[in-house]
C-alpha cells in the first residue's frame, strides 16, 4: 500500500486504527483459547472484521440516549466495541459467563454484547432482527431532531431475512426517511453455505439502491477505505436525516464459530497483516513496536483470563431476576 | 355507554395527554381510517405503517430501547404469528441484558372468533401468549376494563400484550368510564369520525379521568357457592346468561373474569375453588396445551383434597382453523349449550 493510498489520514490515526485492530485480534484469539481450554462453552466472534469494525467504532458518536448513536450489532462486533473503549476483561467475563459479565450477567454467548452506557443494544442470536429494531431508535432520534443516528451491522447471509427488507422499506419512505447507517459485512459465508448458494444479486448494496438509499461497496479488509466510507456515509445521514448503506467485504478467519472448530483459515485475507505490512513499508511502524504492543495485549488477555477464573458464577436463584422490570413476581408457583 | 373501540380510543387519548404516549402505530391505524375497528380514530399520535407485522413489532422494540412508550397494533391476532420470535425477544431482552434494557411497549391485537371471520380473522392467541415469558398479557371483557387495562399496560415498564376480543369491539358496556358522558349519542357525536370526508374532522374527547385495572387482578362477575367458572374475554358475556339461568335450576355458579392471562390471579381462583370444590375453565383457544390446562393442573396440584368433582377445561376444538359457515364456526368453539351441560355435570358429580 503506497503512502498516497492512506487518503490523507494522519499517522496518529493510522497507528490508532492498527493498535485497536491488533488489540481486537488478540482479544478474539484469547477468547478462542479460553474456549479451547474448556473455560467457555462456545465461541463466536469477528476475526477478519477488524479493519471494518474498528473504523466504525472510531467514528461512533458515543453516549447514552437518543442524542447519541445507537448500535444494533451482530455477533462479530468485537472490533467496534474495542474501538469504543471496551477492555478485554469485559469480553472475557462475557464468554466465561461470570456474574461480573457486564453485558448479560452470565446469560448469553460470547460477542453478545450489550452496553447501555454507549447505546449498544443487546446482540441477539437470531440473525437480522437488528435491521428492523433499529427503525425504532432511529424513529425517536428523528423526532428529537438528534444528531445521533442508528447504526446496524450484520452478515450477508442475514440479509435473506425479511427484517432486512423491512429496514430498507421503512427507512426510505418519502418524507419519513430515518437516520440509519445500514451496513452488511459480507464474508461470503452463511455458516457453511457459500455466498453463491444464497444470493442472486450482484451486490447486496444493489438492494438498497432500489430504495434510493445511497450505497457503497467497499473492501472491508482495508481500514482506510472503511474509515472513509463510514465517515462519508455518517456525514450524509447526520446532514440529511436519511439512510445510507455500506456493503463491506470482509473475511472470516476462524470459521463460523467454535462449532466449526474455530481454526485459522489461511486462504482468506488477513486485514491485520495487510495493514501491518503497509505501515511497516512506509516506516510508520517498526517490528519492535509491534512486538511490544503484541506482548502487552497478550499479557492483558492472559491476566484477565486468570482473574476471571476466580470470579463468581451467577447463583441459581438469580435465574428469576430481571424477568420483569418492576417488582412483579414472575414465578407462578409463588404468586 | 362507550363500546370497546371507543374505550380504547379514549384510553389512548388519555395516555397521550398524561403518560407521554407519543406513538400509536400499525396497519391502517392512522387517518383516515383510524383502525379497522376504529379503535384509534382521532388519536393524534396514531400513524400508518407498511403492511409488515415484523416491522411493526421491531419498531416498537426499538422505541422501547430508547425508554419511550408506544402502542403497536397488529390488526388481527391471526397475523401476529410471523412475529413470534420477535415477541420472544421482546420478552427476554430485559432478562438477557441482566436488567439493563427494559422494554416498555404495548402490543394491541384483537383476538378470538365470533365475527364470522373465517380462517384468518378468528384466531385466538391466549395460549400462545401465555408461553411468552417476560410479557404481561391482558384480555378485557368490557369497555371499562379495556380502558383500565390499557392504561395499566401503557404505564407498565414491561412488554404487555393487550388483546381485546374482536367480537366485543362494538359492544357497549354497562358501566361508565370516569368522565364519560352519560348520553352515548353525545359520545358518538364527539369522538366518532363522520362517514365520508374526514379531512377537516377533529374529535372532541370528553374530560375522561384516570382509571386503572391492575394487571394480574381478576374479578368476580357473579358470586356463587356451588361451582367456580373461570373464563375471560368474550366468554364472560357468553357465560353470564348461562350462570343466571342455572340459578333457576338451583345451581349457583361463581363467574370469574380472569382479565389477565399472565400474571394471573391465582388467589381469586383458589379462594373460590376452596369455597365451591368444583371448577370449570372455559375459553375459545384450541384445546391441546390450552392455557386453562395449566390452571387446571395447578388446581389439581394445590387443591386436590378440597375438590368435590373433577376440574374440567372446555376450550376450542383442536382444528386448524375456524370455518366460515356458522355451522362450522359454532361447533369449533364452546357453545352455550355445551358450557351449561358441563356445568351441570360438574354440579351433579358425586365425589
Amino acid at each position: 500500500m503506497a503512502k498516497s493510498s492512506f487518503k490523507s489520514l494522519d499517522k496518529a490515526l493510522l497507528l490508532e486504527l492498527y493498535k485497536k485492530m491488533l488489540y481486537s485480534r488478540i482479544l478474539e484469539e484469547r477468547l478462542i483459547k479460553i474456549y479451547k481450554a474448556g473455560d467457555a462453552f462456545f465461541w463466536i466472534g469477528g476475526p477478519g472484521e477488524e479493519a471494518w469494525g474498528v473504523s466504525l467504532g472510531q467514528l461512533v458518536l458515543k453516549g447514552k440516549g437518543p442524542q447519541y448513536d445507537y448500535l444494533h450489532l451482530h455477533y462479530r462486533a468485537t472490533p467496534t466495541l474495542v474501538a469504543m473503549g471496551m477492555p478485554m476483561i469485559d469480553s472475557i467475563r462475557l464468554i466465561m459467563n461470570r456474574v461480573t459479565d457486564p453485558c448479560t450477567g452470565g446469560r448469553n454467548f460470547s460477542n453478545h454484547y450489550c452496553f447501555p452506557k454507549w447505546n449498544v443494544t443487546p446482540v441477539t442470536s437470531p440473525i437480522g432482527v437488528q435491521y428492523a429494531t433499529a427503525l425504532g431508535t432511529a424513529h425517536v432520534q428523528k423526532r428529537q431532531q438528534s444528531s445521533g443516528i442508528s447504526i446496524i451491522t450484520g452478515g450477508d447471509a442475514g440479509t435473506a431475512e425479511g427484517d432486512f427488507a423491512s429496514c430498507l422499506i421503512w427507512s426510505s419512505r418519502k418524507g419519513q426517511e430515518l437516520p440509519l447507517l445500514i451496513t452488511v459485512q459480507n464474508n461470503r459465508w452463511g455458516i457453511s453455505t457459500s455466498f453463491e448458494g444464497q444470493h442472486g444479486e450482484t451486490h447486496i448494496a444493489d438492494r438498497a439502491r432500489a430504495f434510493n438509499i445511497p450505497a457503497l461497496v467497499i473492501d472491508g479488509t482495508d481500514p482506510i477505505e472503511s474509515y472513509k466510507a463510514v465517515e462519508s456515509q455518517m456525514s450524509y445521514i447526520r446532514k440529511t436525516g436519511k439512510p445510507a448503506f455500506i456493503e463491506a467485504h470482509v473475511t472470516r478467519l476462524y470459521g463460523h464459530s467454535s462449532a466449526s472448530g474455530a481454526n485459522m483459515s489461511t486462504s482468506e485475507v488477513c486485514p491485520l497483516q495487510k495493514f501491518e505490512q503497509s505501515l511497516l513499508q512506509q516506516d510508520f511502524l517498526s517490528s519492535t513496536t509491534i512486538k511490544i504492543w503484541r506482548d502487552e495485549f497478550e499479557a492483558e488477555g492472559f491476566a484477565a483470563q486468570q482473574s476471571v477464573r476466580s470470579e463468581l458464577s451467577p447463583q441459581s436463584a438469580s435465574v428469576w431476576d430481571h424477568v420483569y422490570a418492576d417488582a412483579q413476581n414472575p414465578d407462578w408457583r409463588t404468586f | 355507554m362507550a363500546n370497546m373501540a371507543q374505550a380504547i380510543r379514549m384510553a389512548l387519548h388519555f395516555a397521550e395527554n398524561n403518560y407521554q404516549l407519543k406513538d400509536v402505530f400499525g396497519q391502517d391505524v392512522g387517518a383516515p381510517l383510524g383502525g379497522v375497528f376504529t379503535a384509534t380514530q382521532g388519536v393524534k399520535s396514531a400513524w400508518n405503517t407498511p403492511l409488515d407485522e415484523r416491522g411493526i413489532i421491531s419498531m416498537a422494540m426499538g422505541i422501547a430501547m430508547t425508554g419511550e412508550r408506544c402502542v403497536a397494533e397488529i390488526q388481527f391476532a391471526d397475523y401476529i404469528f410471523n412475529t413470534l420470535d420477535l415477541l420472544k425477544l421482546a420478552g427476554n431482552t430485559h432478562w438477557a441484558s441482566n436488567g439493563q434494557y427494559p422494554m416498555p411497549l404495548v402490543v394491541m391485537t384483537p383476538v378470538g372468533a365470533g365475527i364470522r371471520g373465517s380462517l384468518y380473522h378468528s384466531h385466538s392467541f391466549d395460549s400462545w401468549a401465555s408461553r411468552l415469558p417476560g410479557w404481561k398479557v391482558v384480555i378485557p371483557s368490557n369497555p371499562r376494563d379495556a380502558y383500565g387495562l390499557l392504561l395499566s399496560a401503557i404505564l407498565d415498564p414491561n412488554p404487555v400484550l393487550f388483546m381485546p376480543p374482536k367480537a366485543l369491539m362494538r359492544v357497549r358496556g354497562e358501566e361508565l368510564i370516569p368522565g364519560e358522558p352519560l348520553d352515548e349519542k353525545e359520545l358518538r357525536t364527539r369522538i366518532d369520525a363522520p362517514i365520508g370526508d374526514r379531512s377537516q374532522w377533529q374529535p372532541d374527547f370528553p374530560a375522561i379521568q384516570e382509571y386503572l385495572v391492575p394487571i394480574g387482578q381478576g374479578h368476580i362477575v357473579l358470586p356463587g357457592k356451588d361451582i367456580t367458572l373461570v373464563t375471560w374475554g368474550r366468554y364472560v358475556d357468553i357465560c353470564k346468561p348461562i350462570v343466571q339461568n342455572l340459578i333457576q335450576q338451583g345451581v349457583q355458579v361463581e363467574l370469574i373474569d380472569l382479565r389477565s392471562i399472565y400474571p394471573y390471579d391465582w388467589n381469586l381462583i383458589k379462594t373460590s375453588v376452596l369455597k365451591t370444590g368444583r371448577v370449570l375453565f372455559v375459553n375459545e383457544d384450541t384445546e391441546v396445551t390450552n392455557f386453562a390446562e395449566h390452571l387446571c393442573y395447578r388446581t389439581v396440584q394445590e387443591l386436590f383434597y378440597h375438590l368435590l368433582a373433577r376440574p374440567q377445561v372446555l376450550a376450542g376444538k383442536q382444528l386448524p382453523g375456524i370455518g366460515l359457515h356458522p355451522n362450522l364456526e359454532d361447533v369449533s368453539v364452546p357453545s352455550s349449550a355445551e358450557i351449561e351441560q358441563v356445568l351441570l355435570a360438574i354440579a351433579n358429580e358425586v365425589p
